[in-house]
């Protein structure tokens, strides 16, 4: 069986079926450097700018030795032979003169590409987050917190160790070489070309090395992004794991998923462990042919000596800088990875898209229409095959049907999680998809069994609703709903914080925490899908109390299996595979012999299945 | 973090020869070429020209070899260290309490688990060797200045004084700051994980606006200290810088005196100031490396804190044959850590095998932590609970959590296959074992899913109905066969329909096992023998039902409003 193995743990969805072919690969490389672009244009002055502290500042740090060179050369004989310090205090003020320089200019580059690092850092942050919060609930519904999770935290900071260690090594090695080489050339033409020409294998190389890393470094990514979002949630769902025992399998899977991220970084390594001592060898190759070929040279009186010494020094430096290249090729592979999954975010368009001329309703008035409205979640198989409805400003509708009869799907749509596949639906007669999201989301709120509560404190969460909201309001909107009561028992009441989910507070303390937030936000239409399915009945009593005196003037549709909530409803719609096969007052619909009424006989038979009721 | 060390330890030792041994022939090759300037070129003699390069040829490849054996070597090593100390962090975190988990946010364990231990690797996969290698280079120069001329080299040696003076008052800041930092990054991974599980209901209130303001500030809070580091180590790194140069330029005034009062020869000096230019690259990258030290120090304390966390709840080394399921609940007092008030105080109750027993109480009367006190998701902190007379906290976990299985009323799925969530806590089971499970849940909808039981479900259960979810908990905890079965008001977002049917399937399931069910619907307590009713904390009455309705004012109230007549009008 396959359990054992812990390969197909995580079963298979749809995003695993994507192969990368060499168009698509080329397709993300261009947007992450688009992204890159993108980032960098607003800083292009202070690039511009770094370049030349930069050099500057290597010009500076390159002159003291040379200077030194003269200060022996030409500044000790004259005092050796009693003309006076005059050069040497020169030129040792000279020295003096380009550490400052160095100085300052380094000080200066390293702050300002500090800030501009930060700088992008800041905004690449606060994009990808908006972005995220934008993207409609189909791509969250995929993409899981975890993934979301992986890319706010360490795709940022593979892109923050670049721009701090990376730029400035870089530029450094750049100038490095290019000074070098240039250098060799005027020394000596023919020797210098000997020098330079293991440069076309070299590049080779480099460019091998280069394919091969971008492959393995994709790789070290999309393992530590499964590591990631394993923690995350075995952390999150802590509470399952040790209840049922889930301790070692969990071992067993993450150890794999740890083991896989080791071997995608030793694989990493090694690639540079290969290349490292490559470029090394081809330095050492060259250096062995110029000592020959020099050394042949010199004999015959061609290149001098002293040429050829400092043929020999610079050809160190010249190979040095190659490796550290590559030392922070390390980095901005990383970096490089992370940039193309976070472009592929960015790229995302929301399903569920602002509209250009967004339309705003002053006042909302709350009445929805379903136009020929078809919806499908996977292609093909339809959950709603084609609605027609109308709901009347103010009406209060209830939805009942079976477990997957698209009551839920039909909530979501006029809250605008999703988008119809063919129709539309309409508020007080405006496409949803004309709506602008701030005046959707004031005239439409929707309410679920799935009520998540934010780090902070019972205010806070109840705030949500409204932030700018009074302590007064709050307190008001926690009393309609009968929250107040367990609130203020609480050991710092209203400022009492609710922990990590919510923890501190039971499945049905939230839920009336959720319901205070609703009725605080105040919608023109208020849906209610389950809202109350933890609440004790007393608990829900309150609410339904609660919800005639708030219903009264607004359009409220109520979702729920037991049927005391649709007693305060003035319609009633009962759902089948998707179509609304029943519609009428609660009254007449349970006088006539439907399926609301054969529910109704059911329901109250199971709650007058106890002998000895009262009454 | 020794223990940690040791196995590598060797393995890090071995390290040294390649990474001397290189050092030693990057210092010949350049001899060589002295050599060849020196011998056959000075003296034109061409047939010792060849045998020479051919000698610094194979130096060149044997360095080249060299380095890849320390890098290949040292690769296996520290990824090997990092594997294993995460293995080992996300062994500990599943076996420390919910009280943790409760206390902690995942955010700061995922950075811990993550970012501190990249730069543990970072440190020893580079640092530690480099710091080693510098520092010989720059005792060995130094002490090849002090042998050339003593007083400059004395000079030399003095001026690495203030370097390391600043290095120490640099990273006791350093290491505030970058803990700020490290702290600031988990706190901004925690809202961004808040703001993507709670998604729905950001959008569902168009709060997202007000979360971006959140994360925002968190944002510019790990920019504004980010910065504070920037401008702490620009300044430390041109301090870096300064020290040798301005030395170079004392030397040369002072060692042109010395040349000129006849102290030093010019050769001397010519070769003394080739050998201190090579100490500015180590010293200025000394401080770097020291910098990543201290660093990798930070993240080493960081997860060093979390692992030192004993776990509260531990095991003891009770083993039950052939457990009955017989509970007790004996004078139970729960109170959360910081809180004044218990929330559970002196509950007796006693659920004999076979037996199911309702636990009926108003909203937050601690229904859900009394069940969660069985598995020892929580200990009690008054009072005992046993099975089978054995008190839970001498029974081994894996022992007690065979024992019992609870279905929550919000179920936890994870982002696997259908299958791996249903055998979550139980992994050998059978096909036929599943498919009745399934059965008894009534959630035979999973078969329909695209790829069947290999579908992966989202962690929150993808485009799952909140009934659908619950009823896959409800299959998880039947398939595991306990003894003891916890229903913690699991059928609540089940249609009537489907309520009955998995009601009826319950029935049969309770017959064997233990039961506990948390319940604030008639129906649901009917599957019950007996109900619990929790009032204030305590439990008031003990009964069948029907008694309690009859003679409980309190009972009849949190349980008849199903026939107020407000709802029946």
């Amino acid at each position: 069986m396959s359990g054992t193995d812990t390969r197909n743990w995580r079963g298979v969805a749809a995003e695993d079926q994507e192969e990368l072919s060499e168009q698509v690969s080329f397709l993300l490389r261009s947007r992450s450097r688009r992204l890159l672009g993108e980032l960098l244009r607003p800083y292009r002055r202070e690039i511009v700018l770094l370049v030349a502290v930069i050099v500057v500042c290597n010009a500076a740090s390159l002159a003291i030795p040379f200077l030194i060179k003269v200060g022996i050369d030409e500044g000790i004989p004259p005092m050796a032979s009693g003309r006076g310090p005059a050069t040497l205090v020169s030129v040792v003020a000279a020295v003096l003169a380009a550490a400052a320089v160095q100085a300052a200019t380094r000080q200066v580059f390293l702050r300002m590409a500090g800030r501009v690092g930060q700088d992008i850092l800041l905004e690449l942050r606060r994009r990808v987050f908006a972005h995220f919060q934008r993207l409609s609930l189909s791509f969250h519904d995929d993409y899981t917190s975890g993934r979301v999770v992986s890319r706010l935290t360490s795709d940022i900071e593979a892109i923050s160790e670049m721009l701090q260690s990376g730029f400035d090594g870089l530029v450094t090695a750049v100038l490095t070489l290019t000074g070098t080489a240039v250098l060799l050339l005027v020394l000596d033409v023919k020797l210098g070309l000997v020098a330079l020409l293991p440069l076309p294998v070299l590049l080779l190389f480099t460019r091998w090395f280069r394919r091969q890393s971008s492959i393995t470094y994709r790789r070290t990514r999309e393992t530590v992004a499964l590591v990631i979002v394993h923690f995350v949630e075995s952390m999150t769902g802590v509470r399952a794991v040790q209840a049922f025992r889930r301790e070692p399998r969990n071992q067993e899977i993450f150890s794999r998923l740890n083991a896989d991220y080791r071997d995608a970084n030793v694989h990493a390594m090694r690639l540079i462990a290969i290349f490292m001592p490559g470029v090394k060898l081809i330095g050492n190759v060259t250096i062995a042919a110029v000592l020959l070929y020099g050394g042949w040279l010199a004999l015959g009186g061609d290149v001098t000596v002293g040429v050829l010494a400092a043929f020999l020094l610079y050809l160190r430096q010249f190979y040095e800088p190659m490796q550290e290249i590559s030392q922070f090729y390390n980095t901005f592979q990383s970096a490089g990875a992370a940039l193309e999954k976070l472009s592929g975010v960015l790229e995302e368009r929301p399903a569920v898209a602002e509209p250009h001329k967004p339309v705003t309703l002053e006042p909302p008035r709350g009445q929805i229409r379903f136009e020929a409205v078809e919806f499908s979640y996977l292609d093909g198989t339809p959950v709603l095959p084609e609605m027609d409805l109308t709901i009347p400003a103010g009406q209060s509708v209830a939805l009942v049907g079976t477990t997957g009869a698209g009551k839920t799907t039909l909530a979501k749509l006029v809250a605008r999680f999703y988008d119809p596949v063919a129709g539309r639906v309409l508020l007080d007669g405006v496409d949803l998809r004309d709506l602008g999201e701030e005046s959707l989301r004031a005239a439409v709120v929707l309410v679920t069994q799935e009520n998540f509560l934010f780090t902070g404190s019972v205010a806070d969460n109840i705030r949500l609703g409204r932030p700018d909201a009074t302590m007064a309001e709050v307190v008001e909107a926690a009393r309609a709903v009968g929250a107040h009561d367990f609130v203020t028992a609480l050991p710092e009441g209203y400022e009492t914080q609710v922990g990590k989910h919510g923890g501190r507070l039971s499945a049905g303390q939230r839920q009336l925490v959720a319901f205070a937030r609703a009725f605080l936000a105040d919608p023109a239409v208020l849906i209610l899908d389950e809202a109350t399915s933890s609440l004790d009945v007393p608990g829900e009593r309150l609410v339904q109390r609660a919800m005639r005196t708030v219903l009264a003037d607004r359009t409220a549709l109520i979702i729920a299996h037991r049927l005391s909530t649709v007693e305060i409803a003035n319609r009633v719609l009962v759902m089948d595979a998707g179509r609304i096969v029943e519609d009428g007052p609660p009254d007449r619909l349970i006088e006539g012999a439907g399926r609301f009424a054969g529910l109704h006989r059911a329901w109250l038979d199971s709650i007058s299945d106890m002998p000895n009721v009262p009454d | 973090m020794k223990s940690y060390l040791r196995p590598y330890a060797t393995r890090l030792v071995l390290i040294w020869l390649p990474a001397l041994a290189g050092v030693g022939i990057g210092i010949v090759i350049p001899l060589v070429g002295r050599e060849i300037i020196d011998g056959p070129v000075a003296r034109g003699d061409a047939g010792a020209l060849l045998p020479l390069s051919l000698l610094a040829l194979a130096l060149g490849v044997i360095e080249a070899l060299l380095v890849l054996l320390r890098r290949w070597m040292l690769s296996e090593a520290v990824l090997g260290l990092e594997t294993r100390i995460r293995d080992d962090l996300y062994e500990h975190l599943q076996r420390l309490p919910m009280s943790f988990h409760g206390a902690w946010q995942s955010g700061q364990l995922l950075s811990r688990a993550t970012t501190d231990l990249s730069a543990i690797r970072r440190f020893l996969g580079f640092g530690a060797l480099f710091l080693v290698l510098i520092s010989v280079q720059i005792v060995t120069v130094t002490g090849l200045l002090l042998n050339m001329y003593w007083p400059l080299g004395l000079l030399v040696a003095v001026s690495a004084l203030p370097v390391v003076v600043i290095s120490l008052r640099f990273e006791r800041r350093y290491i505030d700051v970058s803990r700020q930092v490290q702290d600031q990054q988990g706190d901004l991974a925690t809202v961004v994980e808040e703001s993507a599980i709670g998604i729905r209901t950001i959008k569902a209130f168009g709060r997202g606006r007000h979360v971006f303001g959140v994360f925002d500030e968190g944002a510019r809070k790990v920019h504004r200290t980010s910065m504070e580091k920037v401008r702490l180590s620009a300044g430390f790194f041109t301090f870096l810088e300064v020290v040798p140069n301005v030395t170079l330029a004392v030397v040369l005034l002072l060692g042109a005196l010395a040349v000129g009062s006849g102290l030093l020869t010019l050769g001397t000096l010519v070769a003394f100031t080739t050998l201190m230019l090579q100490l500015v690259w180590p010293i200025s990258a000394l401080g770097f490396i020291l910098v990543m030290g201290q660093e990798a120090m930070t993240a080493a304390d960081r997860v060093m804190e979390v692992l030192d966390t004993e776990p509260e709840i531990v095991g003891g080394s009770g083993v039950v044959e052939r457990p009955r399921g017989h509970l007790r609940f004996e004078g139970v007092e729960f109170r959360f850590p910081d809180a004044a008030e218990p929330v559970l105080r002196d509950v007796w109750l006693e659920v004999r095998p076979g037996e199911t027993v309702a636990v009926v109480g108003a909203t937050g009367s601690g229904k859900t932590t009394l069940t969660s006190l069985v598995p020892r998701l929580h200990d009690v902190t008054a009072g005992r609970i046993t099975i089978d007379g054995h008190d839970v906290r001498e029974l081994s976990l894996p022992t007690l959590r065979s024992m019992v299985a609870t279905a929550f009323e919000e179920p936890t799925l994870f982002s696997m296959s259908v299958r791996e969530n249903l055998t979550l806590g139980r992994h050998d089971a059978t096909e036929e074992e599943m498919r009745a499970a399934i059965e008894v849940a009534q959630a035979g909808f999973v078969h329909d899913l695209p790829w069947g039981l290999e579908t992966r479900i989202g962690e929150q259960g993808m485009s799952l109905s909140g009934g659908q979810r619950q009823r896959l908990a409800l299959a998880r905890a039947v398939l595991t066969r306990p003894r003891i079965l916890v229903l913690d008001d699991t059928l609540s977002a089940l249609d009537v329909e489907t309520e009955a049917l998995v009601e009826e399937a319950l029935r049969h399931v309770l017959r064997d096992a233990t039961g506990i069910v948390v319940a604030h619907r008639a129906s649901t307590v009917l599957l019950a023998d007996r109900v619990a009713l929790l009032l204030d904390g305590t439990i008031t009455h003990v009964g069948p039902h029907h008694e309690l309705m009859a003679s409980v004012p309190e009972y009849r109230a949190l349980l008849s409003a199903d026939l107020d007549e407000e709802a029946l009008r």
